[in-house]
């Protein structure tokens, strides 16, 4: 029973971690990016490329992956996406623009990648050894990743509420066009936070990768998964982000371990649907939607 | 106008009644072709019926036809032939109708992320289901069914969904969903039971997309849950209701027919890029035709409907 749960806040903490790249590029950018899964697969593979071909860290990766990717999101938000901001009339026009858009983009993605490594599964071994961890044992690697994770989600949670561009960003997350009255800069404030959400996922590609076999085409699943969390912590909400992510690795670890592995998306779904039923704006979202 | 109805009538009868003769021709390789441009013109054009009027994106054409194909993998060889689509039907209306009732009563978001990874969920169940329960992975379709069988039962579908397309555009409940797409608090406030119309036309597109499924699948001889549920004809048939134009009846064809004859040489030229070129030709579709080329048409006999929709909008 300990083991599953310390399993399930161990895959909770990689889901919300996931997860929060998404709820900046949603709740903020107003982008939702069903290609997001596509960019974690993208870093996954370009860690093992530097692990495996020139004996890179992973943690040393993070340092080169991660601005990259976030100059690579930038490019794309300003080439690709801003188009169809100034195009779209309204939020829904643009929710319609924007799921097409990132929708044809995951092909292109997931197409180049196929290309490049072939449908193979991938993984290397990295820190792979036992630890004792609260009585239990564990993998060492995925414990360096819950570390980072908390890291990153701490530095995350402090730039955003303690910070100007912090508090300017939230303040567009709020309303986009209220925000322009107190002189934010809102296209560069939303390109800007889209490009951050876009080297957040990265840094999760990157951690991922270190313990999670992967595939070009498994980039779906992951923007599932972020996808669900991100609804069910409500919108552009860090913390629903953290209890989401919690709750959707908690029981699927619950249900992999005593019911079925196989029915782990299965369970996702379900707990999804509750939760929206019973709050349609989300665990911490407000209800004025 | 009733002139106008009956002279559109008797053209698409006389058409259907030469494209009966494909089969006729003897030519193995056209007939397949027929096949797939029927099997995308019925999906593309049921995707439209349901996303057009009301602009929500279903991603799920994959997950329906899955079931259907699936249906027929698992029950094709026990009842008889008419049976058998009549139960795949029943499922994939059944599918549609618990997805419909517990996402559409929300935003179109949750809906698109729910159709999203609703191919996949199935697909798990499935598998999940034919480990643990039945202990058969992947099955084999023998029915004693021709491919002029599966051409004349397409051509059927085909002319019943324009059939039906048709009418629910003149009934009440095609006003409501185009009255839903415009805008949906206004649909509430004119006393539109916006969940049930809603609910109710996709029932009744995916029901359509199921058929296609279950009638395509004697078309391959084995089937796995990786080939029913391929999400490539999400995909495809996206981007073809949205070349042709979603919010016209007629408009998803006018993109079926051009993409499935590229697609067909694209995948034999190019195999292994073929899903980059894909996702390219979308790309450009949504930036430079976001009303498909029924919008182009429509522009054209209509140059003002532009400047006064910027004006309402």
């Amino acid at each position: 029973m300990t083991n599953a749960i310390l399993t399930g806040l161990m895959l909770g903490g990689m889901y919300a971690l996931i997860a929060m790249g998404l709820t900046l590029q949603y709740g903020v950018a107003r982008i939702m990016n069903l290609s997001y899964g596509e960019f974690l697969i993208a870093a996954a593979f370009a860690s093992h490329w530097l692990f495996t071909g020139w004996a890179v860290s992973p943690f040393v990766g993070l340092v080169l992956v991660v601005p990259l990717a976030f100059v690579l999101n930038f490019a794309i938000y300003k080439l690709l996406l801003t188009p169809l901001v100034r195009r779209a009339p309204n939020r829904d026009a643009l929710e319609v623009d924007s799921i097409l858009a990132t929708f044809g983009l995951t092909f292109v993605i997931q197409g180049s990648m196929l290309a490049l490594f072939g449908g193979a599964y991938y993984s290397y071994s990295f820190l792979a050894f036992p630890v004792q961890f609260l009585g239990e044992t564990v993998a060492a690697n995925r414990l360096a990743a819950l570390g980072i994770t908390i890291l990153l989600g701490l530095a995350l949670y402090l730039a955003l509420t303690r910070t100007r561009a912090g508090t300017a960003v939230r303040a567009v997350a709020v309303d986009p066009f209220a925000a322009q009255l107190v002189a934010i800069n809102v296209p560069q404030a939303s390109a800007l936070t889209f490009a951050l959400g876009g080297a957040l996922v990265a840094a999760a590609g990157v951690l991922v990768s270190t313990f999670l076999t992967f595939s070009a085409s498994s980039g779906v699943v992951f923007t599932m998964k972020a996808l669900i969390v991100v609804v069910m912590g409500g919108v552009g909400n860090m913390l629903g982000c953290l209890v989401a992510g919690l709750a959707l690795g908690l029981s699927e670890a619950l249900v992999a371990s005593y019911v079925d592995p196989g029915l782990t998306l299965a369970v996702n779904f379900a707990l999804f649907l509750a939760v929206l039923l019973v709050k349609p704006a989300g665990l911490f979202g407000r209800a004025t939607r | 106008m009733s002139a106008r109805i009956a002279g559109i009538g008797s053209l698409a009868l006389a058409a259907i009644a030469l494209l009966a003769f494909v089969p006729r021709l003897g030519n193995a390789y056209y007939l397949a072709l027929s096949i797939s441009l029927l099997q995308y013109t019925v999906l593309a054009t049921a995707w439209g019926m349901f996303s057009g009027p009301t602009r929500y994106v279903s991603l799920a054409t994959t997950a329906f036809f899955g079931v259907g194909a699936y249906t027929v993998a698992v029950l094709g060889e026990i009842l008889p032939w008419p049976l058998v689509l009549l139960i795949a039907a029943a499922l994939g209306a059944m599918v549609a109708g618990v997805v419909g009732l517990s996402t559409l009563r929300l935003s179109g978001v949750y809906f698109v992320i729910f159709t999203f990874g609703l191919t996949e969920l199935i697909r798990q169940l499935v598998v999940w289901f034919e480990v643990n329960k039945s202990r058969v992975l992947g099955r084999y379709v023998f029915v004693n069914i021709t491919q002029a069988d599966i051409y004349w039962q397409l051509l059927a579908l085909t002319a019943a969904v324009f059939l039906l397309g048709w009418l629910i555009a003149r009934s009440r409940l095609g006003f409501a969903l185009r009255v839903i797409g415009e805008d949906e608090t206004v649909a509430k406030h004119c006393g539109i039971n916006t969940t049930f119309a809603k609910v109710a036309l996709f029932t009744i597109s995916a029901t359509i997309m199921t058929l296609v499924g279950a009638i395509m699948a004697p078309r391959w001889t084995y089937i796995e849950p990786s080939i029913a549920f391929n999400s490539m004809i999400s995909f495809q048939v996206l981007i073809m209701a949205l070349l042709g134009g979603a919010h016209r009846l007629w408009g998803p064809v006018l993109g079926a027919i051009p993409l499935t004859l590229l697609f067909e040489l694209l995948s034999a030229r190019f195999p292994n890029t073929f899903t980059i070129i894909l996702g390219c030709i979308f790309l450009v579709i949504v930036y430079m035709l976001p009303r498909g080329v029924a919008g182009l048409f429509e522009r054209r006999s209509a140059p003002s409907a532009k400047t006064t929709q910027r004006v309402t909008a």
